[in-house]
């Protein structure tokens, strides 16, 4: 198998590496892990939480004594990255949840990333000082202030090393562009600009200007009663800047060309798969919103998920997907219960590996599913305490859903709806997983031989 | 599809859903509100379905009765046009009622069904209203897709909607029948539409100049491409293009609309009126506002009005009379 590259064959393992976050029970809503992000290299993987804090870990650089063992991923920066507002206008509260994080691709030293909550986005710097300047004239060791009549010498203040310290400050504040609430955001390849999408409008921003956007895409009806449906995710084509998806809430995707016209509320292209009429229920229209849209790195395909399926799209075909999988079928007789309980509205996201070979989605239960497109394989593991030794195989885990239960399965009745995987990442060139449940991450990585 | 619950429980659940989003952290989910509308929408299709079965079975036992009445009458057109009738809602799907999209309407049976299930309702419309001078709104037609922005993926995609409408006595005037109230977070404008009149929500204030015009005109298609709120000093707006500084459709031959007490969403008081009819924390989403299915087809020569559409709870479906009133939140 060569390294970096992943396929799910049956030679691939994956293995426990690591869980950060409290083990105690009744975790405070605050530290429930809402995005997780590898950046460009896989050096660095962001968490952003309910609470509104970033925390940032970086993998320690691979030593030649343990070659058996890759780098692990220690915190490197926390910051409190949004506050609670309140809007009086509205007599609205803000939620200070990070919706998404997304990096920017590393220019010098220093790290970028945007974080976002409902409302307001933010371009975070993240920067190391490892040196301190000493021997200031005008101020003492402690920095107060010295009487210039005591000065009788001058000296060159010089740079001294000092225990490293991560800063994170904010460079820009992108606020007041949204009515609705902020779902996505995606950094153009350009580098220059990024797009932000509420529920029925997307902005786009240049990094440097604060107290302007641009509205690409505004689906907002004349009469708001007409609504039927809104924007659910949008992301930028990798390599072309002027290419854009969003998908919506009637299960659709919107492929876009800046080129064509300044508003792009005319589509290039319209995915959209015809409804099967024999699934027809109560809650076919919340089943097939779709939560999450990505394109693949290379740029050809599209992954889409909704509530129970993960579909891939190819660029060049709008009438159906090409390849569609089945997430958690067994939950399409639960839909009344689901309904109640508000898990069918749960929003999960889906992610490429590094090669596009392979796609990750997230379950209940702490399951997440694993599909090699080429094999047609596919794995259910588990992200659970039990399975938390170093190194430890993760079983391949299965639900069954009625009949004769094996020893190994678990019932789709015993299936605990509150631990649910909504956020996973994939390292962008190696086999290591972050997965957000609930209030832990875990890191997986897959057994090297 | 196997489901423990009926329409009606599903209906309570899904109004549950939609009031206590009002006081969740964070504001009003659009996306899930909309999400719950069409569950709302979905089931209350079926509850309708199999009620106005029942009520064409009562129908036809009075069919003799009505030959008497000049040929012009509603449901005497029913009473010939009865054959296209299935014999019981179970017949058709019960999400067949515009539920399916489009496509099913497109069908010439489906519309015909759907236009004797509007007659149906018509007629039982007049039944509850005979007492009142008031005569039965036919609602108002939802403004031709040409008003929307043409590139909007609304009207194509419109989900077949069938609208009803549950006048009732009502505490507060013969004429506020029923009511949707917006609010336009954009905006900041409050709009009320009442089965085709457009008037400031005054309707709770007794000497609302409205009132006293006695019986309404039929319903008011808005020009097109013009907004339906007006507010006189309007406040500024979020978007240029929703310049609603004077008023809007001024329907020719309507009423005159008097600028009443703009009634601010945080004012809004629940009615405390003991009448069990009136769900006072009804939240109707959308209620209104989904265009009628029938409407939205181009090359139906016939086009019923679609119905001024309004959610009730358990209590109202099962009065089939009940007047409510409700809030739009967006």
């Amino acid at each position: 198998m060569i390294p970096g590259i992943g396929t799910l064959t049956q030679d691939t393992l994956w293995c426990f590496s690591q869980v950060k976050g409290t083990i105690e029970f009744g975790t405070t809503e605050a530290d429930i892990i809402s995005t997780v992000e590898f950046n460009h290299t896989g050096e660095l993987l962001a968490t952003g939480d309910k609470g509104g804090r970033v925390v940032i870990f970086q993998r320690e650089q691979e030593s030649k004594n343990q070659i058996h063992r890759r780098g692990e991923y220690n915190v490197y920066s926390t910051f409190q990255s949004h506050e609670p507002e309140f809007d009086y206008l509205k007599s609205l509260e803000i939620e200070e949840k990070i919706n998404k994080i997304r990096w920017l691709p590393q220019q010098n030293a220093a790290y970028f990333l945007l974080s976002t909550n409902d409302k307001t986005v933010k371009l975070w710097k993240v920067s190391e000082r490892d040196k301190r300047p000493e021997g200031y004239n005008l101020k003492d060791e402690e920095g107060r202030l010295r009487d210039p009549s005591t000065i009788t010498t001058l000296r060159v203040p010089v740079l001294r090393p000092m225990d490293l310290m991560v800063e994170a400050t904010p460079r820009r504040v992108f606020a007041n562009a949204h009515t609705y609430h902020i779902n996505s955001i995606s950094v153009n390849s350009d580098y220059e600009t990024y797009m932000s999408a509420d529920d029925l409008r997307i902005n786009l921003w240049n990094f440097e200007i604060t107290n302007q956007s641009f509205n690409i895409v505004d689906i907002k009806p004349a009469n708001m009663e007409e609504l039927t449906e809104v924007i659910t995710a949008a992301e930028f084509h990798p390599h072309h800047c002027n290419t854009f998806v969003y998908s919506s809430s009637k299960g659709t995707i919107r492929l876009c060309d800046m080129r064509a016209s300044a508003l792009c509320d005319r589509h290039t292209k319209f995915f959209e798969e015809p409804e099967d009429p024999s699934n027809r229920s109560f809650f076919s229209e919340i089943i097939s919103s779709i939560s999450d849209v990505k394109f693949s790195h290379s740029g050809r395909y599209i992954m889409t998920r909704d509530y129970l399926t993960v579909k891939v799209w190819d660029l060049n075909m709008e009438n159906r997907p090409i390849e569609t999988y089945q997430v958690h079928d067994y939950l399409r007789s639960k839909l009344c219960s689901l309904y109640e309980n508000d898990c069918i509205f749960d929003k999960f996201e889906c992610v490429w590996n590094g090669s596009d070979s392979v796609i990750m989605t997230g379950s209940y239960n702490n399951f997440f599913r694993m599909f090699d497109r080429n094999t047609k394989r596919d794995v259910t593991l588990e992200a659970s305490r039990e399975n938390s030794k170093p190194r430890a195989i993760l079983k391949p885990r299965k639900v069954c859903v009625g009949g004769k239960r094996r020893k190994d399965e678990i019932s789709v009745d015993s299936l605990d709806f509150s631990k649910k995987i909504l956020h996973t990442a994939w390292h962008p060139s190696e086999n290591i997983i972050a997965v957000a449940a609930t209030n832990n991450l875990y890191i997986f990585q897959d057994k090297v031989n | 599809m196997e489901c423990a619950l009926d329409a009606q429980s599903l209906i309570s659940i899904s109004l549950r859903k939609i009031h206590s989003s009002r006081t969740q952290r964070g504001g009003i989910k659009l996306h899930k509100n909309l999400l719950v509308s069409y569950v709302l929408r979905n089931a209350r299709q079926l509850y309708l379905s199999e009620r106005y079965a029942e009520l064409y079975r009562r129908q036809q036992q009075q069919q003799q009765q009505q030959q008497q009445q000049p040929p012009h009458h509603q449901h005497q057109h029913l009473a010939y046009a009865a054959p296209g009738m299935p014999a019981s809602a179970a017949d058709f799907g019960p999400l067949q009622l515009g539920g399916g999209g489009d496509a099913e309407a497109r069908e010439p049976p489906a519309r015909h069904q759907l236009h004797q299930l509007h007659q149906l309702h018509q007629l039982h419309l007049q039944q509850q209203l005979h007492q009142h001078q008031h005569p039965a709104p036919r609602g108002w037609a939802a403004p031709p897709a040409a008003a929307s922005p043409p590139s909007s993926p609304t009207p194509s995609s419109s989900p077949g909607f069938y609208r009803g409408a549950y006048p009732a006595p009502s505490d507060f005037g013969v004429h506020c029948s029923s009511q949707t109230t917006v609010l336009d977070l954009d905006t900041h404008v409050v709009t009320t539409v009442e089965n085709g009149y457009l008037h400031q929500d005054c309707c709770a204030s007794a000497h609302c100049p409205c009132c006293g015009q006695g019986a309404p005109g039929p319903g008011l298609a808005p020009a097109a491409g013009c907004k339906r709120k007006y507010y006189p000093g309007q406040e500024e707006d979020d978007d240029d293009e929703e310049d609603a500084g004077e008023l809007g459709a001024e329907p020719p031959g309507g009423a005159p609309f008097a600028p009443c007490k703009r009634a601010r969403f945080e004012d809004f008081c629940p009615d405390a009126s003991p009448d069990a009819s009136n769900i006072s924390n009804l939240i109707s989403i959308f209620g209104s506002g989904f265009s009628g299915l029938v409407s939205r087809q181009p090359d139906s020569s016939e086009q019923p009005p679609p119905l001024n559409g309004q959610l009730c709870a358990k209590q109202a479906l099962a009065s089939l009379g009940a007047w409510t009133r409700a809030i739009v939140a967006f």
